[in-house]
C-alpha cells in the first residue's frame, strides 16, 4: 500500500538525497571530501547497529565501541602480517559481523536481568575492558601500536588503495543493506516483540514473549553491524590501535541517535549524517579559516562541549529528534519530557528467581 | 486429569502468607470466578498460575502439566492468556499492533525471515493482522485500529486487553478485574464479551469485585479471604453462605 499523501516535503528530499549520493564522487573530486564521507558513512553503520539495540529493544548501551573494536581487530589478524594470514576480505565482513555477534551475546547474558541504567553501567564496563584488552594482550594485537599493514580488498583484480572512492561505494552498498535489514526487523515478529518489551516488560513476557532470547538478538543484530563496520574501518585506516575504540566513540554514536531521534531510521541517517559532518568537515574547516585569519584556534578540540549543547538544545526544542518517530513523539508528549520518560514504568513487581 | 487446579497452593512473602493452602479446579468450558476482599490474594493467585511468582509450596496443573514456577511465556505457550488489574497494553503501540504481539507464541517467523522478509514471514503476517482485525472486531473496537492504545478510553482498553490476550489462542483466559472502572451500560456489555468468548472455546477464569456480574456470570466461585479460601460453589451457594457474608460485611454483632 503506497500512499502519496502520507509522504511530507522532507522525505522526498531524504529520497533526492540518497539518489544523488552515488553521484556526488563525478562533482567533487577532492579526495578528501570523500574520504570524509566514507568516515561519516563507517559511524552510519555503527549508529543503524546500535539503533537496534537503544531505539528498538529500549537497551541503553554505553559500550557499543566495543562491538567496532572486536569486528576490526577480527579482520586485522586474519589479514596483516601479524600472523602472515591474508584472508580475502569479503567472507571477512560476514565472518567478523558474526564474531561481533557472538560478543553480543556474551555481554548480553549476563547482563539481561539488569535495566535502564544498571545495564548502561555494565555496558559502560565492558565498553572500557574490550580496548585494555586488546592494549593488554600485546602478543596478538601488537599492543599500543595495534595492527598496521592491513590488507586492503580486492575485487575482480581491483585491488583497493589509497584512493577512497572504491570504499564509498563499499560503504553506500552496506548502509543500504543495513537499513533495508534493520527496516525489515522493525516491522517484524521480533521487531514488534523488541517494541513490547520496551513498552512493557512484564505485559510482554505474559504474551509468550521470551524476553531473554529478544533482548540478546537485539544485542547480537546490534552488535553485529558494528563489525561490518569495523572490517571497513580496519581495512580503509590499513591500522588498528586500541586508542580508536575509546568511549568517545560509543558517546558519538549514542549523541548521533539522540540528535536524529531513537528508534527511527530516517532520524539515524539524518542524526549520524549531522554529527559526522559537523566532526569531520566544520570543526576542521573553521579552524582552517581561523588560522587563516591570524586566529588559532583548535575548535575540533571543543567537539564534545559542542555534542553537549547540540543535545541539550535538540532536547529542550525538539526531545524526540531531529526526525523522530511518531511513538516517541506521542511518549515525550505524554511524559512531559526527555528525563525519567524511561524511568517511570519501572514500578513493580519483578520476577522472582526459581 | 483436571483441566485446570491450584492444588494446595501457598505463596508467602517473608513472613507475610499471601495465599494460604488453595485449592480450586476449574473444567473446561466454564465460567469460573474467584471473588474476595482487597487484600484476599486473588491477583497473587493470578500471578502464580502465569508464572511471575513461584509458589512457596503446593501445585498448579493445566492440562495434567505441573506450571508453577514456570516462566510467563512458557504458560502462555501452553495455552494460559491473561489481563491485568491494571491495565498493561503497550500503550505506544497502535491496537492492531497490541493484538499482533498478543499472537507472537503462536507465530513461527525465525530469525531470517524476520532479517530478509521472507514470502513465509510476508504471508504470516498479512494472516496475523487479518487475525488481529478479527479480534478487534469481536471486542467491537475495529474503528481504533490505528489508535494508540493509550490514547483509548479506559473501556475501550480494557477490552484491548482482552482481544491481545485472545490473540494466543488461549484455552484458559484469566480476566484480573475485568469490570474494574466501568459503568454499568460497559459491564453489561462486558458480560456479554465474556459468555462469547466461553461459546468461542475458552474457558475463563476471573477475578472480580462486582457481586452482581460475578453472580450473573459464574458457574463457579471461589470466595478467598485473607489469603485462605472459605467457600466455593454455585452463586446460589455462595450468596447463602454464612462464612462469606461475615468476610463481606462483618461479624453481626
Amino acid at each position: 500500500m503506497f500512499h502519496w499523501k502520507k509522504y511530507r516535503f522532507v522525505d522526498w528530499a531524504l529520497v533526492a538525497v540518497a539518489v544523488f549520493v552515488p553521484f556526488l564522487p563525478l562533482v567533487d573530486h577532492n579526495g578528501g571530501h570523500i574520504n570524509v564521507l566514507v568516515n561519516a558513512g563507517i559511524y552510519m553503520m555503527l549508529a543503524i547497529g546500535l539503533n537496534i539495540v537503544v531505539g528498538f529493544a529500549g537497551l541503553l548501551d554505553l559500550g557499543y565501541a566495543a562491538f567496532f573494536a572486536i569486528g576490526s581487530y577480527t579482520y586485522a589478524m586474519v589479514a596483516s602480517p601479524q600472523f602472515g594470514l591474508h584472508f580475502s576480505f569479503w567472507p571477512m565482513v560476514l565472518v567478523s559481523a558474526f564474531v561481533a555477534a557472538i560478543f553480543g551475546i556474551i555481554l548480553g547474558a549476563p547482563t539481561l536481568r539488569l535495566r535502564g541504567d544498571y545495564l548502561a553501567i555494565v555496558t559502560l564496563g565492558f565498553g572500557e575492558i574490550v580496548p585494555q584488552t586488546f592494549l593488554n594482550l600485546a602478543k596478538y594485537t601488537g599492543g599500543p601500536n595495534g595492527i598496521s599493514a592491513i590488507d586492503q580488498p580486492k575485487l575482480f583484480g581491483y585491488h583497493f588503495g589509497l584512493n577512497p572512492l572504491p570504499y564509498y561505494y563499499l560503504v553506500l552498498v552496506l548502509i543500504a543493506f543495513s537499513l533495508i535489514v534493520a527496516n525489515n526487523l522493525r516491522t517484524s515478529r521480533l521487531g514488534r516483540a523488541w517494541m513490547a518489551i520496551r513498552e512493557d516488560e512484564i505485559a510482554a513476557a505474559h504474551m509468550g514473549i521470551n524476553t531473554t532470547t529478544a533482548k540478546l538478538a537485539a544485542f547480537s543484530l546490534g552488535a553485529s553491524f558494528s563489525g561490518l563496520s569495523g572490517v571497513v574501518n580496519a581495512s580503509l585506516l590499513t591500522l588498528v590501535s586500541p586508542d580508536q575504540f575509546k568511549f568517545n566513540v560509543s558517546i558519538t554514536v549514542l549523541s548521533m541517535l539522540v540528535l536524529g531521534g531513537m528508534g527511527s531510521l530516517p532520524g539515524v541517517v539524518v542524526g549520524s549524517a549531522a554529527l559526522s559532518i559537523l566532526n569531520f568537515f566544520i570543526l576542521p574547516q573553521a579552524s582552517n579559516i581561523a588560522a587563516s585569519v591570524g586566529l588559532h584556534v583548535d575548535f575540533t578540540s571543543y567537539r564534545f562541549m559542542l555534542y553537549g549543547i547540540i543535545l541539550v538544545v535538540v532536547m529542550l526544542f525538539k526531545p524526540e529528534g531531529l526526525w523522530g518517530s511518531e511513538q516517541r513523539k506521542a511518549e515525550l508528549k505524554e511524559h512531559g519530557g526527555a528525563a525519567g520518560a524511561e524511568n517511570a514504568e519501572y514500578e513493580e513487581m519483578p520476577r522472582e528467581t526459581v | 486429569m483436571a483441566f485446570f487446579a491450584l492444588n494446595n497452593v501457598t505463596k508467602a512473602f517473608g513472613g507475610l502468607v499471601a495465599v494460604k493452602e488453595v485449592s480450586y479446579e476449574i473444567t473446561q468450558g466454564q465460567i469460573a470466578a474467584m471473588i474476595g476482599p482487597n487484600g484476599a490474594g486473588k491477583s497473587t493467585a493470578f500471578n502464580l498460575v502465569t508464572g511471575l511468582y513461584v509458589p512457596t509450596s503446593g501445585e498448579v496443573e493445566f492440562e495434567g502439566q505441573p506450571i508453577g514456577g514456570k516462566k510467563p511465556d512458557y504458560v502462555c505457550k501452553l495455552g494460559i492468556a491473561r489481563t491485568f488489574q491494571n491495565i498493561r497494553l503497550f500503550a505506544f503501540m497502535t491496537a492492531v499492533e497490541n493484538v499482533m504481539a498478543g499472537r507472537h507464541v503462536r507465530m513461527g517467523a525465525m530469525l531470517w525471515d524476520s532479517l530478509l522478509h521472507t514470502p513465509k514471514q510476508r504471508a504470516e503476517e498479512r494472516g496475523v493482522r487479518e487475525k488481529a482485525m478479527e479480534l478487534l472486531r469481536f471486542v467491537d473496537l475495529e474503528r481504533h485500529a490505528d489508535d494508540y492504545a493509550h490514547n483509548l478510553p479506559y473501556g475501550f482498553q480494557r477490552r484491548l486487553e482482552i482481544a491481545r490476550a485472545l490473540a494466543s489462542d488461549p484455552k484458559l483466559l484469566l480476566l484480573d478485574e475485568p469490570a474494574a472502572g466501568m459503568n454499568p451500560r460497559e459491564k453489561e456489555d462486558l458480560m456479554k464479551l465474556i459468555r462469547a468468548i466461553r461459546d468461542r472455546g475458552t474457558t475463563v477464569f476471573l477475578i472480580e469485585h462486582d457481586m452482581g456480574l460475578v453472580m450473573n456470570i459464574s458457574e463457579k466461585i471461589a470466595v478467598l479471604d485473607h489469603g485462605e479460601k472459605i467457600a466455593e460453589g454455585t452463586p446460589v451457594e455462595i450468596r447463602a453462605d454464612a462464612r462469606v457474608i461475615e468476610a463481606y460485611l462483618g461479624k453481626s454483632a
